[in-house]
């Protein structure tokens, strides 16, 4: 199935929470969705006998600037087609519902973006970090991430 | 003389305390800096909770300050014993988004290193494993084997582990002129130990004991942590990229993708993901022979590499078969010399995350049997 075809088919479920179909000839194509029910359409596009999205390929967490982005690479094991699904949450409240309920590779890909650009992501059961240590301060792939002088009195040699 | 006497233990009586043991971060058989945090009945595992991070170095922010070609080396010590599968899914990625056709010659390389690789990655996976469990011999053999596969590599690029070989639009260098010779030898030399290593190892009693029906990874589970390469086809599930959906000039090729099914336990134990390990090595040998025998010999591999490398703004997921599984670069240009964002899946930390799945019900012995038979790097779990 082709992204435009997925596309009109949430747009008559989701209505307003699909916003756009982004193609551009020289990069992937993607469908752009709000972030507040992004559980719903992802257990939608996996259960659906048209779409049997089974596996969640990659998450990854975005700086855009003004706004933190999270994009999903979804593909379908039984018909070969992958899908990608972008979404956008405001800075100061970085929060949105997590899919370790839909797809359990979701958890460390969730932990990994919340430790690297500190997305909340709503109902996660354990939500810490995984990469950095425990207490690390910051979340370093934001781009105005200020290194630290020292950690635990050792001086951070970057 | 005394009087024999004989002590009676009630079984059932004996304490069994729940307990919670660190193994690692520098226990011999985690394979790296890798911690596991065990929680345990008696012998049972109940729970499992790795920590990782030890190797973290923050991969993702340095490429952001990097040209593209700077990035290769900094890709080969992901994975560092699959180097040359590393760089491929990268410069076909960018070569995509440049709109750049590399040579018959560079393709032709490409996928003969690659399984060259996979070889010694699968040769590393089953004598570590062997290892594990107890057996020294195979991890001699095993090694020494190895070492063919990287003097092939030296005479290539120079570099025995770490080789910044393919570039974007071509190779960094021409092969050496006893290229065929040495692979046929190599080849010839692999299928001998691998006779071998059936015997001694794969079809031992007491390795059979030790992993047959340990480990268990049913295939909806496997699906539904993401785990792909040898551990979701020894769940019996057929995916493998280069058959899927073929890259560079894989579609060329004949051979089969093994999958697990159970033959001396249950389909998804940890002697199934050794078989299936083991078998891709003979269809590795069958694609390598393949691609020398209709090698082109002429041209250059340096033609279509450009001086200067800027992206269009726009972003692309490429992604390749690694011997670990999907490795999967994700890259988001702005239109600089530099790109804005790269991220990478990969394979072995979203393998690594199907562990407490696997082990939890298993003796404690058995995990380290299982950890193994997981097949993780650590430079590329913590990146």
């Amino acid at each position: 199935m082709k992204p435009n075809e997925i596309f009109k088919e949430l747009k008559v479920h989701f209505g307003e929470e699909i916003t756009e179909l982004v193609e551009n000839p020289s990069s992937d194509t993607y469908i752009s969705v709000k972030p507040e029910k992004i559980d719903e359409i992802c257990r939608f596009l996996r259960d659906n006998d048209a779409f049997k999205f089974d596996f969640l390929t990659l998450l990854s967490g975005l700086d855009l600037k003004e706004k933190l982005g999270i994009v999903y690479h979804l593909y379908s094991m039984e018909l070969k087609h992958r899908l990608v699904l972008k979404t956008e949450v405001p800075k100061d409240s970085p929060n949105l519902p997590s899919l370790v309920r839909v797809w359990r590779t979701a958890d460390w890909h969730e932990r990994e973006a919340f430790d690297m650009f500190g997305i909340n992501f709503q109902g996660h059961h354990n939500l810490i970090r995984i990469l950095c240590p425990y207490d690390w301060e910051g979340y370093p792939l934001r781009k105005d991430y200020k290194e630290p002088e020292e950690y635990h009195g050792n001086r951070v040699p970057y | 003389m005394s009087e024999k006497k004989y002590i009676d233990i009630e079984f059932s009586q004996l304490d069994s305390e729940r307990m919670r043991l660190f193994m690692g971060p520098q226990h011999p058989s985690t394979h790296g800096v890798l911690q596991l945090e065990v929680e345990l009945d008696g012998e049972i595992v109940t729970d499992l909770i790795p920590h990782i991070g030890y190797l973290h170095r923050c991969f993702e922010k340095h490429a952001e300050n990097m040209t593209y070609p700077q990035i290769i080396p900094y890709i080969d010590r992901l994975d560092y014993i699959s180097s040359m599968n590393n760089e491929l899914p990268y410069v076909m990625g960018l070569e995509k988004m440049l709109d750049i056709q590399v040579s018959e010659k560079v393709e032709y390389i490409r996928v003969i290193f690659s399984e060259l690789n996979r070889i010694a990655n699968h040769q590393i996976a089953i004598a570590t494993f062997g290892l594990d469990s107890g057996a020294f011999t195979p991890f001699l053999y095993y090694f020494r084997d190895r070492e063919m596969i990287l003097t092939i590599f030296e005479k290539a690029s120079g570099g025995r582990l770490l080789y910044n070989y393919f570039w974007v639009g071509g190779l960094a260098a021409d092969v050496h002129p006893t290229f065929k010779e040495d692979i046929t030898e190599a080849i010839r030399i692999i299928r001998d130990t691998n006779a071998e290593i059936l015997n001694l190892l794969l079809k031992n009693k007491i390795f059979i004991d030790r992993t047959a029906n340990v480990g268990i990874l049913p295939a909806d589970i496997a699906i539904s942590y993401g785990v792909t390469g040898p551990i979701l086809r020894a769940s019996g599930i057929p995916l493998d990229l280069r058959k899927a959906e073929p890259y560079s000039i894989y579609e060329r090729f004949d051979f089969d993708i093994p999958v697990g099914n159970g033959e001396v336990g249950t389909v998804g134990d940890c002697w199934d993901r050794n078989i299936v390990r083991f078998r891709e090595m003979e269809e590795s040998c069958k694609i390598i022979e393949q691609a020398l025998k209709t090698f082109p010999s002429q041209g250059d591999v340096r033609e279509n590499v450009p001086k200067r490398i800027r992206l269009p703004k726009g972003e692309i997921y490429c992604k390749a078969e690694n011997p670990k599984g999907e490795l999967g670069f994700y890259i988001i240009s702005d239109g600089k010399d530099k790109p804005e964002r790269v991220k990478v899946r990969a394979p072995s930390f979203v393998n690594l995350s199907a562990l407490p799945e696997m082990s939890r019900g298993y003796m404690f012995a058995d995990l380290v049997m299982i950890l193994g038979s997981v097949d993780i790097v650590l430079g590329e779990v913590d990146r």
